[in-house]
């Protein structure tokens, strides 16, 4: 034993120390690269203009935590099996299984919980505010998931369509003056021709290029938008943009002659979280309309041609699925749910401008839609709740809110590379009776 | 353009067994720049008949095969499919209508499944065309209207049938990927089947299979050809498939036929021996067959050098 450690000088355990110890100081070294331009000077306001303040024990702080974190995980990944590995990933994809099966349990229960989430005792307008937030980015997701989780096109400029949706819901209420109820599915009518429009040139490619196509029409959208001043007013943005009514009965607080308003009508006092409350149902009930949509399209054939195209295109071509056709659907119909999502955003806001519908936008709603497990339903759900619902929590947390953000993404991809929920149902089952004796 | 006139031009293309020809392949050339993979190569596959199109590796079989399929749009040539009542001139039509309208299946050389869906919903998407008309083009399906719920029922029952003829019953459920590599080709052939083709084109069924698994594909691929009445096209390297099966034999190399007949006829042809056997392997070659060789061409000749 004691010749066997004096060979190989400081080792435990079998464990090279001296290549752990290079790792952790070859990572320790970039961090040190990079903590000097990011944390190590700020900017300060004195007499006469901005200065530089030095903070080099932040540059220290983070180099050794980066070279202990390092050195920490390198350690644990030499001292563990790669069996051990290989059945922790079996355990989570058990899990993912079991979520999965919990779902259908727990879909109800969550349906349940989102009715009666106005009414809870804890629940106030910030509360509700952020789950009209969340909501709309679970629609956003839901949508998105039919082109990248199901056709599996990869789209990076969703938030076009979504930017569509909410200057058509737009244009449309202020000039013609017509209600919610025909302007969103004109809003999203419009998105979806718009996809059908970005759909044909794109087809014919595949993976990277057609991302790269797609961002750049969610920036060609979003340069129109802010430079075609006579229509869209270009940065200065849409404002006066009618709010819902509930069936033609307006949520305010004045009562014009001849005409009811919501509280009015129903004889209660008005509160201003009745139109809160009345916007956080029609999200709700939006959202619920998506996911059910793409509940039922994955049933039917074209849901599974979508499926099978992302699978294999050529095999596609070779059993007689017209491939444009299919992907033309996808997209349109991805388009439209955006168009829905965006006319809401436009009613809720009331005021719209080509800053809302930046790349970021695009990004955070596709890392749901990956996050979550690509074609799950509810692990979109379950993605916006952290991502959307979890930034909103850690407001507190200011500039390092992002980085929480970024450790979140980085900490899913090294554990879950397919996703939190990756795990797929059939569509539909030969049935119990067919499979006899077998397992 | 009309197709009945189209049919009669060439006579001389005819199926070796009398039989009614399905396809016809009439002056097939395909070119990749400077390149000739296929070199004007006609033949003619029954109906209700096995063709087997051999040839050593870079002959131009699989060339063949996209064209007919219209993975390639052939630079010269007529493909023309007979269904009886209609025809079809395969070279100006897409891919997915080739399958689409003219009813023509395939597999690949390297399988194509869709791998993270179910067994049985491989075999639902092949038959996606029937299912879309059923669901009023997702219109009424989406409602949950008209007769998509019997029509999706049907085409359950018919991928069953297909299922126990390749007997995959007890994975039905399984993911396509999970499946064993033997398991994935009868897979590919029961999906191809599952369209309904009239002509079904196989790219080496037998590669990389077991001789048991390969005597199973001998009796399913005369099932198919003897209960379904279809014409089958089939590229093969391995040789107690294609002498077994086949009724009808087409020799290609570098790109040109160099024989067609019945499986006694191709076998004994000198042509394919040298093709196959070079002409330096004198000792391999059976004395009577080198007799033969001696007529035609002078042995250790530099022509046929590769």
């Amino acid at each position: 034993m004691a010749v066997e450690a004096g060979k190989r000088a400081g080792s435990i355990d079998g464990v090279d120390l001296q290549a752990l110890f290079k790792e952790a100081g070859l990572a320790a070294f970039v961090a040190f690269g990079l903590a000097i331009s990011v944390v190590g000077v700020r900017t300060v306001t004195i007499p006469g203009g901005l200065g530089l303040e030095y903070r080099w024990e932040w540059v220290v702080i983070a180099v050794a935590a980066v070279f202990i974190g390092r050195f920490v995980l390198a350690f644990r990944r030499e001292t563990r099996s790669p069996a051990r590995r290989a059945e922790r990933e079996a355990t989570m994809d058990r899990i993912g299984a079991g979520v999965q099966k919990v779902a259908r349990i727990a879909g109800p229960l969550l349906f349940i919980f989102a009715v009666a989430l106005p009414w809870m005792p804890f629940s106030n307008r910030y509360i509700v505010d952020i789950a009209t937030l969340v909501l709309t980015y679970i629609m956003l997701g839901w949508g998105l998931n039919i082109v990248v989780g199901l056709a599996g096109l990869l789209d990076l400029g969703y938030v076009a369509f979504y930017a569509v949706g909410a200057y058509s819901y737009a244009l449309i209420a202020i000039h013609f003056d017509l209600s919610f109820w025909i302007c969103l599915p004109l809003a999203g009518l419009f998105a979806a021709l718009f996809g059908v429009l970005l759909g044909f040139p794109v087809l014919r490619l595949r993976g990277d290029y057609l991302a790269i196509v797609t961002l750049g029409f969610g920036e060609i959208i979003r340069v129109v938008l802010l430079n075609w001043y006579e229509l869209t007013r270009g940065p200065d943005g849409l404002s006066g943009i009618p709010r819902p009514s509930f069936f033609g009965l307006p949520f305010s607080r004045r009562v014009q002659e001849g005409s009811d308003t919501f509280h009015t009508f129903f004889g209660i006092d008005y509160t201003s979280m009745q139109r809160i409350v009345f916007l956080y149902y029609l999200i709700l009930a939006l959202a619920l309309i998506t996911n059910f949509f793409t509940m039922r399209i994955r049933r039917l054939p074209v849901g599974r041609a979508w499926e099978a195209l992302r699978e294999d295109e050529i095999a596609c071509r070779s059993l007689g699925i017209n491939p444009t056709n299919t992907k033309l659907t996808a997209f349109a119909i991805g388009a439209m749910f955006g168009g829905f999502a965006g006319s809401f955003f436009a009613t809720r806001q009331g005021f719209i401008s080509p800053e809302s519908f930046t790349f970021v936008e695009s990004a955070v709603i596709l890392a749901i839609v990956v996050l979550g497990g690509m074609g799950s339903q509810i692990g979109v759900v379950i993605a916006s709740v952290l991502l959307i619902g979890g930034t909103e929590l850690f407001r507190e947390l200011e500039q390092f809110r992002m980085l929480a953000f970024g450790g979140a993404m980085v900490a899913i991809m090294v554990w879950r590379p397919r996703g939190l929920l990756a795990h797929r149902d059939p569509t539909l089952r030969l049935g119990a009776a067919a499979k006899g004796g077998g397992p | 353009m009309s197709l009945a006139e189209a049919a009669p031009m060439s006579p001389k293309i005819v199926v070796p067994s009398g039989a009614r020809p399905l396809l016809t392949v009439e002056h097939l050339t395909m070119r990749f720049g400077g390149l000739v993979a296929v070199n004007d190569v006609s033949f003619a596959a029954g109906d209700a008949e096995i063709t087997a199109i051999i040839g050593p590796n870079g002959a131009g079989k699989t060339t063949l095969f996209n064209c007919l399929t219209g993975f390639y749009k052939p630079t010269v040539g007529r493909l023309s499919l007979d269904h009886g009542e209609r025809q079809f001139l395969l070279e100006r039509m897409d891919d997915f209508r080739i399958a689409q309208k003219a009813h023509v299946a395939r597999t690949f050389q390297n399988i194509r499944l869709f791998p993270a869906m179910s067994v049985l919903e491989n075999l639902i998407v092949a038959q996606h065309n029937a299912l879309m008309r059923a669901s009023g083009y997702s219109v009424f399906g989406l409602l949950g209207i008209g007769g998509y719920r019997q029509a999706e029922s049907d085409a359950v029952d018919w991928a069953r049938y297909w299922l126990e003829q390749v007997n995959l019953v007890d994975r039905a459920d399984d993911n396509a990927g999970d499946l064993p590599y033997g398991a994935q080709r009868r897979l590919e052939i029961a999906r191809a089947m599952c369209s309904r083709p009239v002509l079904l084109c196989l790219d080496e069924p037998a590669a990389g299979l077991n001789p048991r698994e390969s005597a199973e594909l001998n009796a399913l691929l005369t099932y198919i050809k003897e209960k379904h009445q279809i014409g089958l096209l089939l590229i093969e390297h391995d040789m107690s498939v294609v002498m077994e099966i086949s009724d009808h034999i087409v020799v290609l190399d570098y790109g040109s036929k160099i024989s067609d007949g019945t499986p006694e006829f191709v076998r004994g042809d000198p042509a394919v021996i040298r093709a196959y056997l070079g002409e330096e392997e004198e000792d391999e070659i059976p004395p009577e067959v080198a007799a033969d060789l001696a007529g035609e061409a002078p042995p250790g000749g530099e022509g046929e050098g590769r």
